[in-house]
């Protein structure tokens, strides 16, 4: 303790601390990905509705699976599973996925339909930062379902492959 | 040249729903990113994957930049009729990378 300041508590550590690593952080994130702002909440209900147009989705009736945590957001596991028969009848069409906190908000669509079988797909996703991914199945009746599932990205897409250059 | 590889069963029974799994290996690169002279490095990315079944379309996927470098994607089929599986990756530059696969249905 030779020479530490002997007015600094410990608890006044931690708080300086935490505020220069939250303000470090904050100042890679603002200095590696300048050009490029999160799409607007607006960009996000453009992406849906030129998709689904005014339907509104019906949350449940399927599951989008994805950790709850990433230490980089580069690869994220991501999968979509949807209860339907895949009959004729009653089937899914369309699987979109999206990322409102990446630069565009749309991640991927995948067409189905009775050969598909099982409404079932997995992928890997890049994700620019912590955020709520949105998936949507449109079905043959013309309903809409949804599910949302929340992961934390400790280090986002863009600024670990800026690293990895 | 990119090989992509597939994985499907060599026989399935008729009706049988079967897993496909695929891998490229591709940079999928995003558009967003700055090189070290702060210049944007282009987009380059597969925009879309088909794959077609004794040559109907059973599955296609739209591709966006938030899809992960070397796209994985795991999905299904019915095993209708013994014929082949035919699999298209589409590049933003023009190139198309295929795969093929046979199937026997019994």
């Amino acid at each position: 303790m030779n020479g530490m300041p002997s007015s600094t508590t410990p608890s006044a550590l931690i708080s300086r601390r935490t505020m220069l690593r939250q303000l470090g952080a904050a100042g890679l994130l603002l200095a590696l990905c300048p050009a490029d702002p999160w799409a607007t909440p607006e960009a996000v209900q453009q992406a849906i509705r030129q998709r689904i147009g005014e339907r509104e989705p019906q949350p449940g009736g399927m599951t989008l699976t994805l950790p709850k945590i990433a230490e980089t957001g580069n690869s994220v596991p991501l999968t979509v599973a949807v209860d339907s028969p895949m009959t004729p009848g009653d089937h899914v069409l369309r699987i979109h996925v999206f990322v409102p906190g990446n630069p565009e908000p749309v991640a991927s669509t995948y067409h189905l339909g009775v050969r598909a079988g099982k409404a079932q797909i997995s992928t890997q996703v890049r994700l620019a930062r912590t955020q709520t991914v949105l998936a949507l199945a449109e079905m043959s009746d013309g309903s809409v379902r949804s599910d949302a599932a929340s992961i934390v990205v400790t280090l986002g897409a863009c600024v670990d492959e800026l690293w990895n250059d | 040249m990119t090989q992509p590889r597939i994985r499907v069963p060599s026989q399935a029974r008729q009706g049988e729903v079967i897993e496909i799994k695929t891998l490229i290996s591709h940079p999928m690169e995003t558009g967003h990113r700055r090189d070290t002279q702060g210049q944007l490095i282009p987009r380059h990315i597969i925009h879309t994957f088909t794959c077609t079944y004794n040559g109907e379309e059973v599955f296609r996927a739209d591709w966006h930049p938030a899809v992960a470098a070397n796209p994985y994607l795991a999905f299904y089929t019915v095993a209708t009729e013994s014929g082949r599986l035919h699999f298209e990756w589409l590049d933003d530059d023009g190139t198309v990378f295929t795969a093929e696969a046979e199937l026997t249905v019994m």
